[in-house]
């Protein structure tokens, strides 16, 4: 039948209905402003769907999710931004041919990591390779010593307000606090027109796709049966025969992985990095976005984030100072009313709904009678 | 005497053992050796150390001092992984399944292949896996509720389960903690039946308050009092053991 190593039936459904979602929906109903909203907030996606695998499946809660979005993200600018600051483009800074905020700060030769950002080969290797080479550091060193919880949650903070103050402070290196702005080209090709942003937000749901597909896979593997188990009972997977630690390694890595391909989607699709969406705060949204769309459910987790990013446009527009009280009211209420998010609403509420009517509508071939019958209003 | 000595002939050799809690000794220089296909039921009073003993072989417990030798290689310097790949398997006094798996998958994840990060994501459900978890569902009496999720299950099959997750590992040295305590009457039977299949062809070492089920199954009794030897010998000689009497079974 339709089960394979990716998903089962109702799961291919749901994929089905995120891509017409956003691959027909959106561009049809929205106009590019909107749209390149939109991607922006699937940046974050990337993010949450990490959480699910890293988190959801796992167990282990990192709150510096924010450290590898920012890792690709830089990535990313540092490539976009060394194709802006041509000799041509920078002719006017004391020294040409280096980005605008090292000239700032009487910088006068391109530092050497910055150089094999010249290279868009090397640049997407290293939005990969850098946050997984990082997460794999950090988490062989918690692991392995089997620091696990909140002590790990907590050390991931901690990682995220570092590197935080690092950029900010190495100014001439990173653009500091402004991070890296005035990102005009891709290989030549400017990101910034219309038409631009729209290919990049195909581009980008592209990768989306992708990431959810090897997110589906792990899920289906044995791995991720692992991940459950391991979850409940630690000590029983050890005695299975499983290194506990290599596996939360990899739910790690992976996790940081896609947070960092959101982060280079983000450079790309935003056109700026700032090192405000490295740190605490960030990364505490982006456990939210998990948390209300379903800290179990790839699919929920991405509604999830879309949802609480449009909530947040809106209300932020009306209730600037209102928001993060709501933000946070939110996760509260989520966390003890509804522990599986959105998607434990659907599963529980509105799924048997849909499957109800569907059966009736089985049994009975005269539909328009037993909808209202479906729908909860009692029928006498 | 001791040209003979040949510390390989025992399965398992655990000499000179010793572990210390902030000073307490749970488990004072204790030696044993089990050899293959013995079964060895320990019994003791309660705090004894029986578990902690368990505890140490596979790994869960760091011992102070002493060594814990099995088919020759030292287990005491292994983490609980690798003791669990050279053949050691243990059962928990609680049942330790994991709840939100069912029966089949429960299994699935004991069945020692693709116990590696990559071996585990490229891991498929083929025959040979099919096959072993219906066998062992069969023996464990679970053959019809393979596809329920494990925290439906009762409390003795529960017990079951876990004993199936050790035999589907195929351990050379089984370890079972209590495996009939909390279970009915007629769960106690089936178990012992289930125990005296499972226990042929390897070694067994048993914790185990039940003197019935105790009699019916050791060769050999290892009688611990305060992480220490009291008696050891056949059921017959350490019943008749007036130290052993006076501690544990006189009461």
């Amino acid at each position: 039948m339709t089960d394979n190593r990716f998903f089962n039936r109702s799961e291919l459904i749901g994929i089905l209905v995120l891509a017409v979602f956003l691959v027909v929906v959106l561009p049809l109903t929205l106009d590019v402003f909107r749209l390149n909203l939109v991607a922006k907030y699937l940046t974050y996606a990337f993010v949450a769907l990490g959480l699910v695998i890293c988190w959801g499946y796992g167990g282990i809660l990192s709150l510096g999710q924010g450290v590898f979005f920012g890792l690709g993200g830089y990535c990313m600018a540092m490539f976009l931004k060394l194709e802006a600051s041509s000799v041509e483009n920078t002719k006017i800074q004391s020294t040409p041919g280096i980005p605008d905020f090292m000239d700032w700060n009487q910088i006068t030769a391109l530092p050497f990591f910055w150089k094999p950002f010249n290279s868009l080969t090397f640049t997407i290797a290293a939005i990969i390779l850098v946050p997984g080479i990082f997460a794999w550091i950090i988490g062989t060193a918690m692991f392995k010593r089997r620091v696990g919880g909140t002590y790990f949650a907590i050390i991931t903070q901690a990682v995220a307000a570092i590197l935080t103050i690092l950029i900010v402070g190495q100014q001439g290196y990173t653009g500091g606090i402004n991070g890296m702005t005035d990102l005009r080209t891709l290989k030549g090709w400017d990101i910034r027109p219309d038409h631009a942003k729209i290919v990049l937000y195909f581009f980008e749901v592209g990768c989306l796709f992708v990431c959810i597909m090897i997110a589906q896979f792990v899920r289906h593997s044995k791995l991720g049966r692992i991940l459950v188990a391991m979850r409940e009972k630690e000590d029983r997977v050890r005695f299975s025969g499983y290194s506990v630690a290599n596996f939360k390694i990899f739910a790690f890595c992976i996790a940081a992985v896609f947070a960092a391909i959101g982060g280079a989607m983000f450079a790309l699709n935003v056109g700026f990095m700032s090192p405000s969406f490295v740190g605490i705060v960030p990364s505490i949204e982006m456990v939210i976005y998990t948390a209300v769309g379903g800290r179990l459910s790839i699919l929920g987790a991405i509604y999830g984030t879309l949802l609480v990013n449009f909530a947040k446009t809106s209300l932020s527009e009306t209730f600037p100072e209102l928001w993060l009280f709501g933000l946070g009211g939110l996760f509260i209420a989520v966390v003890l009313a509804f522990p599986n998010g959105l998607a434990g609403i659907w599963g529980d509420y509105v799924q048997p709904r849909i499957d109800r009517l569907i059966a009736s509508r089985k049994s009975k071939p005269d539909g328009w009678t037993d909808s209202s019958v479906a729908d909860g209003a009692p029928a006498e | 005497m001791l040209v003979g000595h040949q510390p390989k002939e025992f399965l398992l050799a655990v000499e000179a053992l010793t572990v210390s809690f902030d000073g307490f000794k749970a488990v004072n220089d204790l030696s044993f050796y089990v050899d293959e296909n013995e079964i060895r039921v320990i019994i003791g009073p309660n705090g004894a150390g029986k578990t902690t003993v368990l505890d140490l072989i596979c790994g869960k417990t760091k011992a102070t001092s002493g060594s814990i030798q099995f088919r020759g290689k030292e287990l005491t310097r292994m983490r609980e992984n690798e003791i669990v790949k050279t053949g050691v398997g243990r059962k928990f006094q609680n049942p330790s399944i994991y709840d939100d798996l069912t029966v089949f998958e429960n299994l699935e994840i004991s069945y020692p292949r693709g116990r590696s990060v990559f071996g585990a994501l490229t891991f498929t459900r083929d025959a040979a896996v099919r096959d072993r978890v219906h066998e062992v569902a069969e023996m464990i009496f679970l053959k019809d509720r393979l596809h329920m999720n494990a925290d439906l299950l009762s409390h003795g099959q529960k017990q079951w389960l876990e004993i199936g997750m050790l035999l589907i590992q195929d351990p050379d040295l089984l370890m079972l903690d209590e495996p009939v305590a909390g279970m009915s009457v007629s769960e106690r039977a089936k178990t012992a039946e289930l125990l005296n299949r499972i226990i042929k062809n390897r070694s067994v070492l048993v914790i185990e308050h039940d003197m019935k089920f105790v009699e019916d199954i050791a060769h050999k009794v290892t009688v611990l009092h305060q992480g220490q030897i009291l008696s050891e010998g056949t059921m017959e000689k350490v019943k008749n053991d007036p130290k052993v009497v006076e501690v544990y079974l006189g009461h």
